[in-house]
């Protein structure tokens, strides 16, 4: 589909009016109502700030809100940027909003996005999260400069975490993608990101945006594509990422099987490029890296081992299908340990992740059952690193990861013999 | 007298032997038929079968996870059981010239009845088999769903969820191929209903205290989820 095909009349005059521009920052919404205004001031703020020779457009693509957001941005005057800045800004800013085909779920906000990025022709574009309450203006050069004086291609965030914040990052998708496309990358689902306009070319041409892993995963989609593209990567310091509080957001069975049922179709959309890889890359970062004490997180561990052992005993059946004998012994002898005793070590963690991808692949049983099924080994994943580790300080955590890392890399030869098995 | 009885029984040999003369070349015909019919059967199975992989009628189920979960069911492959019902059908339809070949009366119009309710077998196979692929999936995305969300008897959940879908499938094949009519709905409607109000009343009376406790274990684990502070992303 052509791109004046999806986007209305309304946007395209809009785009036609902005002409062209050398930055664009992107913000997909959906009932963010209360903290649009914030994030699109922060934005502004930070374009005449950091970018005041440059033209800027800022689009707000909506995925079919019902609490205003789209009005709410139409009616955004810009800050009274005298009271921020030194100078007063020298380009007018446009901002564009437009709804987006609902049904394609974030993967319709970012195809809006890149089909604004290529009609107005922009070197530099961001894409930013709407319910943010930590973002700040510094965000927007973080995340722009490296693509536009650097010239880099796409730009992953790293954000200021505690030390058991963001684990399904840490435990599987980080590694697991370092080991297979061989570039570390510390966020591959960050939802603040920056791109080039050539990139974001290369985008707008992959046929995915009616695929369901594109609804919750564009991200990790976004990421791996300018791996396998060879395009030019680099990461930026953020600082704390704190989104504001919303209801019905997905459990964890869900968000596993959005995010890493979207990581393991890209692993089947780049095959050819990742099985042929051997090296690992590590991927330069931009920014200052600042320290700053965050809150604890609150975890009940046990109840996550309850539920670790009641996912291997109730689900032995589905377990089964998917997992090799072997794995699945050693899953069921560990269940049988006591709370104190337990341990899902590196090595048949690294194992299961790849024999669930491999399982995955070639569709042993529906694949939605297969993410699924893996939510109560992450648990127990999870349990096995709190316990060994809530004493741990930073830097031991971070050999711990890097342990992990390396067992990712060490076993890739066990995930493309399993890949390439026929079913 | 003598000749009388030696004349009868003459008469009836020679009418058996008559008899059995005309039957043999039927019966012969018969076993020809059905011979050739299993032949013909088993040809059209083996062309059917290459022609399907040929297609790659499997890969159609195959996203579905129907084809992997098959064997899984003790079930052939989809273009193995398509080409095994070609069979079958054929061969039976062999079977039943046959026995028309025989030309005994009562049997050829028992013959067409069948044959006019081969499309209504067919059809009851189909929900059959359609419906006991969407137990299975139903039971399972149920038992998943359970675990993951720490419900208590995440079995039992699935279990029912298999039981209440099979008897259902099974009411509606009875009723494709005629079986009943009425009364099966009918059973099924009050099996159905005595099923729910008996859980209702063990619920209800029976179980207060354990309901009691459950809808409170619920809602404490549902506070606990949120005192997690954990986010995984």
């Amino acid at each position: 589909m052509s791109e004046d095909t999806f986007l209305s009349d309304e946007f395209l005059q809009q785009i036609t009016a902005a002409g062209e521009a050398d930055i664009l920052a992107g913000v997909p919404t959906l009932n963010n109502a209360r903290t649009i205004e914030r994030t699109v001031r922060a934005i502004q703020v930070g374009l005449v700030k950091y970018f005041p020779r440059q033209r800027a457009a800022i689009v707000i693509s909506d995925g079919g809100s019902r609490d205003g957001t789209l009005n709410l941005v139409k009616s955004i005057a810009p800050p009274d940027f005298r009271t921020m800045l030194a100078a007063p800004p020298l380009r007018t800013m446009h901002t564009l909003a437009t709804p987006h085909r609902a049904i394609w779920g974030r993967g319709g906000a970012f195809r809006t996005i890149f089909a604004a990025a290529d009609l107005l022709r922009v070197k530099a574009c961001t894409v930013i999260s709407p319910d943010l309450e930590s973002m700040t203006p510094e965000w927007i050069e973080g995340l722009i400069r490296p693509i536009y004086r650097e010239n880099v291609d796409f730009v992953a965030p790293i954000y200021l975490r505690h030390k058991f914040d963001g684990l399904l990052l840490k435990q599987i998708l980080s590694p697991l993608i370092a080991a297979a496309y061989g570039y570390e990358i510390q966020e591959p689902y960050g939802g603040e990101l920056a791109f080039s306009g050539r990139l974001a070319a290369q985008y707008m041409n992959e046929d995915v945006f009616s695929k369901e892993f594109m609804r919750q995963g564009a991200e990790v989609w976004m990421t791996t594509t300018a791996m396998a593209g060879g395009f030019r990567l680099g990461q930026s310091f953020l600082g704390p990422k704190i989104h504001a509080p919303k209801s019905g957001g997905l459990d964890l069975a869900g968000t596993i099987q959005q995010v890493v049922g979207a990581l393991f179709n890209c692993l089947e959309t780049h095959q050819q490029f990742w099985m042929s890889r051997n090296q690992v890359e590590a991927v330069p970062v931009f920014g200052f890296e600042n320290d700053m004490e965050l809150p604890a997180v609150r975890v009940d561990r046990k109840r996550m081992f309850q539920m670790f052992q009641t996912g291997v005993q109730e689900l032995a059946s589905v377990h089964d299908l998917i997992l090799s004998p072997d794995t699945l012994q050693r899953i069921r002898e560990i269940a049988k340990l006591s709370d104190r005793e337990f341990c899902l070590p590196d090595d048949l963690w690294v194992k299961t992740v790849y024999e669930f991808a491999a399982s995955f692949h070639h569709s042993v049983i529906n694949r939605d059952h297969i993410l699924q099924a893996l939510t109560p080994l992450y648990r127990g994943r999870i349990s096995s690193f709190l316990h060994e580790n809530h004493e741990a300080g930073i830097t031991d955590l971070g050999e711990k990861l890097k342990a992990l890392r390396l067992q990712y890399q060490q076993s890739k030869s066990y995930l493309i013999e399993r890949w390439s098995a026929s079913a | 007298m003598g000749d009388f009885i030696i004349k009868n029984l003459t008469d009836t040999l020679g009418n058996f032997s008559a008899m059995v003369m005309e039957f043999l070349p039927r019966l012969l015909a018969m076993t020809i038929i059905i011979v050739v019919g299993g032949v013909v059967a088993w040809i059209v199975k083996a062309i059917l079968r290459r022609i399907l992989l040929f297609l790659r009628f499997n890969s159609l189920f195959e996203s579905a996870g129907i084809t992997q979960m098959m064997p899984k069911t003790a079930l052939p492959s989809p273009s193995d059981l398509l080409a095994r019902l070609v069979f079958w059908v054929v061969w039976v339809s062999f079977m039943l010239f046959g026995v028309s070949a025989l030309g005994v009366l009562a049997l050829q119009e028992e013959i067409s009845r069948f044959f006019l309710l081969i499309p209504q077998i067919f059809v009851a196979l189909v929900i059959l088999f359609v419906g006991l692929l969407i137990a299975n999936f139903a039971a399972r995305a149920t038992l998943l769903a359970a675990v993951n969300a720490n419900s208590s008897s995440p079995r039992l959940l699935s279990g029912v969820v298999r039981f209440i879908i099979v008897i259902l499938v099974v009411t509606m094949a009875l009723e494709r191929i005629g079986l009943g009519h009425g009364v099966v709905l009918v059973a099924f409607a009050i099996f159905f209903g005595a099923l729910m109000l008996g859980l209702a009343l063990a619920f209800g009376l029976g179980g207060r205290d354990v309901a009691r406790r459950i809808l409170e274990k619920r809602f404490a684990e549902d506070n606990k989820e949120e005192e997690d502070g954990m986010s995984h992303l």
